[in-house]
């Protein structure tokens, strides 16, 4: 996995609760076997007119001009800002892949489902939650007219030209991202210790090795 | 130290404690489909790295796979390259798998304590989110996404933080037509989709007990619907005899063993729970969903909410995208609702005990004329064969509906089982977000009893009073 570098960036703001893994990637684009090119159909139901499928050209199909992304204030933007249970539903990761692939490198909210939590720190994307006042004081100025923002995850900080929040994040996962740690090789390390664990676990519950 | 259920089951998988607050446990039942499963395997490769416990995996191909004409095999093109890659991986690895041809093939999480391959004690994944439902059996059993996948196929273990122990005490018995599906959704309605985020839920009370092993399922199921990844029910003689002489649960003498052992698996009492919910369901009749949420339930002989009101002052807005995406309005009836679709079926709901509860309610009836269709879908080949032997399905033709071959179907709509824009389907699945149906569909989340008394009447009806 890649590091994970400072961002400077505009930060697009959906002003919506409970955005599930559905809406961020429907069901139909999941039947792809690879991890590429899920960006196009990212929020494919809020952001076309008109029904899409996997393989078709996405550039032909009728957009949405309302949908919040294709606001030229948000064009280019590294960070999402969206409202409570961010990523909620479906397990899918192919969440996490569309919205990196789109261009995101942070998402923010006051909160984030478990297991979406979870998968974006195993493909570089940072997730950040904040209090609800500090998340006021973000989604308050991100309307300004070219409003840069810093994320900087070895401060914590996420920084504009007037004010910052600091951000909590656990020590683990910042160094996951940080230094880009791959999750199976540091396990593997322990391989001896989980052989143990298993032939303990051959005699104890043996039924547990029923398949 | 007095432990909970939970508490137990993490204990007894905990492998190794890193200084960050991080453990890593050891995972014994690996459960795969073919949509989050092709990249893992790919990952696999790609890093040349071989699966740990092959014996650990058992896959199924169930969310593609065509639930009528299978003959002829997979047609949709794109449907078929997934489930085809998941035959690939499967014989390349020699791990145990159902076939669409097999007669044991279904929904994951209804052949896993189907065939006694999810037993009481075990930790049980699956890239899915509704892999929560086998806690009903004692298991700590959680959804994980692609890479976790990957890491369980390379190393059997999970790197994980504990869960905080959450507490949700059942207080009443369950009335006639109150149902474990509208027990889910009266708690979820209560402590809201992100309610749980964070903890394992364990489930209490009598009530509990006197659910069926079946019930139980429907109920951890629906748990990551309130935001917990996790649902739990300790075993009591229920669960035990669930488990006794399925094909691969242990036989004899290790059955005795394996007893003792599940019988421990409760919490001990006066063990502490970091939070505690008494959900009092004395008074709780059947419940719908009217939103684009889980959360978004009222009784069945309630009203949409009133903007108006106070409670929701602070969620205004979603409740306006909610009403406008469902085309219905403020304080409406949920009676007076009509619909277009019926679905009875995914893992929540397509158990043999629902699929008697519909019969019993469309037995000599026809659904009403402005149903489209209505359709029923098995949970596995060996519901299917089940219903049949007792003549469920003749019930269900005779009533105008579809009896199909089992998969995940319109629950999630990935094969040709979808809504079409703006239809309204009452739904025994476990999702009503926009779209999940299909692009526009609109999905009212009920009971079995209540999708089978709403088919017969065309709009929603109280089935009590049926
Ligand atoms: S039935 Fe629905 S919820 Fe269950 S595994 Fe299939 S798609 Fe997921």
């Amino acid at each position: 996995m890649k590091k994970f570098e400072e961002i400077k960036s505009v930060a697009a703001y959906i002003d919506r609760k409970n955005i599930d893994t559905d809406a961020i990637i429907p069901k139909q684009y999941l039947k792809s076997v690879t991890r590429e090119g899920f960006g196009e159909t990212l929020f494919d139901d809020w952001r076309y007119l008109e029904p899409g499928n996997l393989g078709d050209n996405h550039s032909l199909r009728k957009k949405n001009p309302d949908f919040f992304l294709y606001n030229p204030k948000y064009s280019g933007a590294k960070i999402l800002i969206a409202g409570d249970n961010f990523g909620c539903g479906s397990s899918r990761e192919h969440a996490v892949w569309a919205l990196m692939d789109f261009g995101f490198n942070a998402v923010i909210s006051t909160s984030f489902a478990d297991i979406f939590y979870n998968n974006c720190f195993k493909n570089g994307l940072l997730p950040i939650v904040l209090n609800s006042e500090n998340f006021e004081k973000i989604t308050s100025s991100v309307s300004r007219e070219n409003n840069i923002f810093t994320v900087n995850l070895n401060d914590q900080l996420i920084s504009c030209v007037d004010f910052e929040v600091q951000f909590e994040i656990d020590k683990r996962r910042k160094e996951v991202l940080a230094e880009g740690i791959d999750d199976i090789s540091e396990t593997l390390k322990l391989s001896n210790k989980i052989k143990e664990y298993e032939n303990k676990k051959f005699v104890k519950t043996p039924w547990i090795f029923n398949g | 130290m007095k432990k909970t259920l939970y508490d137990k089951l993490w204990d007894e998988h905990h492998i190794h404690s890193y200084d960050n607050g991080y453990s890593l446990i050891y995972i014994d039942k690996h459960l795969i489909h073919e949509v989050t499963s092709p990249q893992a395997f790919e990952g696999l490769r790609q890093a040349e790295r071989d699966i740990w416990s092959k014996k650990s995996i058992m896959a199924v191909p169930d969310h593609n796979v065509p639930t009528t004409l299978r003959e002829g095999g997979i047609k949709d093109p794109i449907s078929k390259i997934q489930v085809d890659a998941l035959n690939k991986n499967c014989k390349n690895n020699d791990l145990l798998k159902f076939d669409l041809e097999d007669i044991r093939q279904g929904i994951v999480h209804v052949v896993g304590p189907e065939q006694g391959i999810i037993l009481p004690g075990m930790t049980v994944v699956c890239g899915d989110s509704h892999t929560s439902t086998h806690g009903a059996l004692a298991a700590l059993a959680f959804g994980i996404g692609t890479s976790e996948v990957e890491h369980v196929l390379a190393t059997q273990c999970l790197l994980q933080k504990k869960s905080l122990n959450m507490n949700i005490n059942i207080i009443g018995e369950m009335s006639e037509h109150f149902y474990s599906k509208d027990l889910a959704l009266l708690i979820i309605s209560k402590i809201g989709t992100a309610g749980g985020t964070g903890c394992a839920i364990e489930y209490t009370g009598s009530a509990i007990r006197n659910l069926s092993m079946e019930a139980r399922m429907t109920l951890c199921n629906m748990t990551i619907e309130a935001g917990a990844t996790t649902g739990l029910v300790a075993v009591d003689e229920k669960t035990i005899s669930y488990v006794d002489k399925k094909p691969y649960s242990p036989k004899e003498e290790d059955f005795l063993e394996a007893k003792k052992y599940w019988k421990e698996l409760v919490s001990d009492e006066g063990a502490i729970y970091n939070k505690t919910i008494d959900v009092d369901i004395s008074k709780s009749g059947p419940m719908i969903t009217w939103g684009t949420s889980p959360e978004m339930a009222v009784n069945i002989d309630g009203k949409l909410p009133d903007l108006e009101d106070e409670m929701y002052v602070s969620k205004k807005q979603d409740l306006l995208n909610a009403f406008s995406y469902m085309g219905l309005k403020e304080k409406q009836n949920v009676n007076s609702i009509e619909l277009d679709k019926i679905f009875i079926g995914s893992c929540t709901n397509s158990r043999i005990e629902d699929l008697r509860v519909v019969a019993d309610i469309v037995k000599n009836k026809k659904i009403a004329n402005n149903i489209k269709s209505a359709i029923i879908v098995p949970g596995s080949g060996l519901v299917k064969e089940k219903a049949e032997k007792e003549g469920l399905d003749k019930v269900f033709l005779k009533s105008g509906f579809e009896w199909r071959s089992p998969g995940c179907s319109m629950c999630l709509g990935m094969n040709d089982d979808k809504l079409n824009e703006y239809e309204r389907c009452a739904s025994t699945s476990n999702r009503n977000f926009e779209g999940r149906q299909g692009r526009l569909g609109r999905t009212h989340l009920v009971s079995p009893a209540t999708a089978a008394a709403a088919a017969i009447h065309g709009h929603f009806v109280d089935v009590r009073d049926i």
